[in-house]
């Protein structure tokens, strides 16, 4: 065989070779996607870093320690959105067209209103934990849209529920004052009514004062507070207005331990910014900070240890918004795991992974098994509901670390609900769209 | 002296110079290919946008190019069209959207027209604080008054879906066909109007209030025509960024920063020109992401996104100085001086074509 003969041989070799393989290479193995709109820099970049850096630890722990779900690998990509709405949407049209779509996670409420309409088109899961449109709780009606763990409304009435135990009993609100100071974004104002609501329920006087975005001076608003002298003040803050909340306070005199934070108030970088003024600051919380949990333990073991984590500074490992990202990742993951059951091991489209969120059913014992007991209580969500009934509890900076200072709450669901099914079949009516009956459709699916 | 010669030939060429060829072969590709081949990344998330914020830069571009007079309200001005168009679809749901459409533009004009008075007695850096009054005053009563907003809790309206004549405009491509449309009439109109005895005067009282007032040029009349044609123009480019881009209003979203984005535009576009918007709206709305997916598609793997989004920032603040240094005057005088140097080149093609 004289040397041109080999060469030729070896090349059409290598051809067949190749073609080969093609197929393996063109048939991509299973993967489930979630495409990130987050934001890393503006300012809002501390929640950013931190939810998102969560999310992507707790996904990487998945990969690395289980291979994936059912070795159906999670991937992801980052878009930035800089929490500002035009950038969210470019986000999403230019995430949607990658396969395998799990669900979408802004973390900004007016990112995830200009989305509803699209989601809903495209049949994929948005999921706002902790905020978002309160009355898309009726997934009778936002059949895509999951407020997961607290809505608004719910975060409310835990809030007031609290004051209420501290005073001594929900007849003891009666007479007393209390001031919401809010940021003047679609997020701060979702609220108003529902304080309203209760102060007339509970019999106490309230007056609600509006911090413009993004909040760094707040001179006038914590004069008028001073004048009012009310019995609390709720925080119901976000970004760089919560340390400057606290630092004025200090400044007009108000006592911190009441000032009761709300969910997007109560993290380190709302508290360490303000120094000495946040000592005895308490806030509600979903999830417990801490590195204790043996979730965490892991992420620290296997992706931190793997040089894959995703917080650039070590220390923020277990902070609010972290330990927040990773209970995101959680509830993401064990909704696909759930659908996985239900439709088999392999890539989901949207509206099985859908249909996973609307049977998240983790008790107790389950979030045990997760390792995560303690860091979150648990989650049922429904086809009705859609938020899933999470407890909340109360946490207490003692200046180098929050403090749990209540057992897991119950919000009063029983009196939000009504007015969530109004203002959501409103909704279905002014966009007519379908009111889902729950009883067919289990007995249909 | 060879540049007036080249516009009196320009002249001697009615609808065929190499402008008009342009201008005709882009609404051409803009009408007939682009639909056909884009896709909804590119209608929704650039075209849309671009062609939305060309239109309210093309409204800035008339009073500040045209008339000289600074404006840091133009936002405000798309909040009012914006919120006028739906409440007038809420409340008046009979009315046709065109009507409404029309109807927000005017409504937008007559609140210009408002906020035009303190120019009678101001000027540059005095108007250009004066405007933001404006933008704060309008900003706060929306978020303040929830009448506007449809009383919703959060103050974001979701307007009703688009629909022409009966016909439900829900595609990307329908939106931006429809988008389109409008900015070319209106583009159409403003050019008129620039063109006419009124945009001559605009002209003179931006070069020299004195001047125009001794050759008979009803000074004050004119500033507020400029402003209510300007908040007209700008508040339709609101209506088109609630009803056919974002689909959703807050007040945050008519916040200064865009006030800031569209002189900009006019600034880097071009003043008293035009085309100047166009090519301004390209440099800040489009490019950004151009040069995002870029660094995404380069570099995604290398950093996070926080990281690349603040070296875009560095590159396209980079460039915007590069522009202005080497024409002052704007993209528009760049591409004048591009095409100036082609035009020899190209018109016997032209005339050869039509022989």
């Amino acid at each position: 065989m004289s040397l041109p003969n080999i060469l030729r041989r070896a090349f059409f070799g290598a051809v067949l070779g190749s073609l080969a393989l093609l197929p393996a290479v063109a048939a991509p193995a299973d993967e489930q996607y979630f495409p990130l709109q987050s934001y890393r820099v503006g300012p809002y970049a501390a929640g950013g870093t931190g939810f998102f850096g969560g999310f992507i630890d707790y996904l990487n722990l998945i990969d690395i320690r289980d291979g994936g779900v059912n070795g159906v690998k999670l991937t992801w990509d980052e878009c930035e959105t800089q929490y500002e709405v035009e950038r969210g949407v470019e986000c999403y049209k230019r995430q949607k067209s990658h396969a395998g779509i799990a669900a979408w996670n802004p973390l900004s409420v007016g990112i995830a209103y200009a989305m509803i309409d699209d989601v809903t088109a495209d049949k994929a899961p948005l999921i706002t934990i902790n905020h978002g449109r309160t009355d898309s709780t009726d997934g009778r009606v936002f059949k895509y849209v999951f407020p997961l763990l607290l809505n608004p409304y719910s975060e409310t009435s835990g809030i007031v529920n609290y004051i209420a135990a501290r005073e001594g009993g929900q007849d003891k609100l009666k007479g007393k004052k209390l001031v919401v100071l809010y940021h003047g974004s679609p997020y701060g104002k979702e609220t108003i009514p529902i304080y309203q609501l209760l102060a007339e329920k509970y019999g106490f006087s309230l007056e609600q004062i509006e911090v413009p975005h993004p909040g760094n001076e707040q001179q006038s608003q914590w004069l008028t507070i001073r004048r009012a002298k009310p019995d609390y003040v709720i925080l119901r803050g976000w970004g760089v207005m919560n340390p400057v909340a606290l630092k004025t306070a200090q400044k007009v005199g108000f006592p911190v331990d009441h000032i009761i934070g709300n969910v997007w108030s109560n993290s380190e970088e709302d508290v360490i910014p303000a120094g000495d003024a946040a000592k005895g600051y308490t806030a509600i919380t979903t999830q417990a900070s801490g590195a204790e949990y043996p979730v965490l333990q892991e992420i620290v073991k296997t992706v931190y240890g793997a040089g894959k984590g995703n917080l650039e500074d070590k220390k923020r490992i277990g902070s609010v918004y972290h330990n927040l990202g990773i209970v995101n990742g959680i509830l993401n993951v064990e909704a696909v795991r759930i659908a996985q059951e239900k439709f088999g091991h392999r890539t989901l489209t949207g509206d099985e992974v859908r249909w996973g969120f609307e049977h998240l059913k983790l008790d107790p014992a389950r979030v045990e098994a997760l390792g995560a007991k303690g860091l979150f209580h648990s989650i049922n969500v429904s086809l009705a509901n859609h938020e899933g009934e999470g407890r909340v509890t109360f946490q207490q900076w003692d200046g180098a670390k929050w403090k749990v200072v209540s057992d897991w709450i119950a919000p009063d669901w029983a009196l939000l609900r009504p007015i969530i099914e109004k203002s959501s079949l409103a909704y279905a009516k002014e966009h007519s769209l379908p009111v889902r009956d729950p009883a067919v459709e289990e007995a249909t699916n | 002296m060879s540049d007036i010669a080249i516009k009196t030939g320009r002249r001697s060429l009615p609808g065929l110079s190499p402008q008009a060829f342009g201008v005709a072969a882009l609404l051409a590709i803009a009408f007939g290919v682009v639909p056909l081949v884009g896709s909804e990344y590119l209608f929704d998330a650039l075209l849309t946008p671009f062609l939305v914020l060309s239109l309210a830069g093309l409204g800035l571009n008339l009073l500040t190019g045209y008339t000289g007079q600074v404006s840091l309200g133009s936002s405000a001005f798309m909040a009012v069209g914006a919120y006028a168009a739906c409440n007038l679809a809420f409340r008046l749901p009979g009315l046709p959207f065109l009507v409404d459409l029309v109807a927000a533009g005017v409504i937008a004009a007559a609140v210009g027209l408002v906020f035009g008075l303190p120019s009678l007695r101001l000027r540059g850096f005095y108007l250009a604080v004066s405007t933001l009054a404006a933008q704060f005053f309008v900003q706060w009563v929306f978020n303040k008054i929830g009448w506007f907003s449809n009383d919703s809790a959060s103050g974001i309206v979701t307007p009703p879906p688009l629909s022409i004549a009966g016909i439900a405009v829900t595609s990307p491509v329908g939106r931006y066909l429809f988008t389109l449309s409008v900015v070319v009439a209106v583009t159409a109109l403003v050019w008129r109007l620039v063109r006419s005895p009124t945009g001559s005067a605009l002209i003179a009282v931006r070069d020299h209030e004195t001047a125009a007032r001794v050759i008979g040029i009803p000074v004050l009349r004119t500033k507020l025509l400029a402003f209510a044609v300007s908040s007209f123009v700008i508040g339709i480019a609101g209506v088109l960024w609630a009803f056919a881009y974002l689909r959703n209003v807050e007040p945050a979203g008519f916040n200064l920063d865009r006030s800031f984005q569209i002189l900009f535009i006019v600034i880097i576009g071009g003043l008293a020109s035009l085309r100047g918007a166009f090519l301004g709206a390209a440099l800040i709305v489009i490019f950004p992401l151009g040069l995002a997916r870029l660094g995404d598609a380069l570099l995604g793997g290398l950093f996070d996104s926080g990281v690349l989004e603040m070296s875009q920032r560095v590159v396209l603040g980079l460039l915007i100085i590069v522009f202005l240094i080497a024409e002052p005057a704007g993209l528009s005088a760049l591409v004048d001086r591009m095409t100036r140097r082609i035009t020899p080149w190209i018109t016997p093609w032209i005339t050869a074509g039509r022989a």
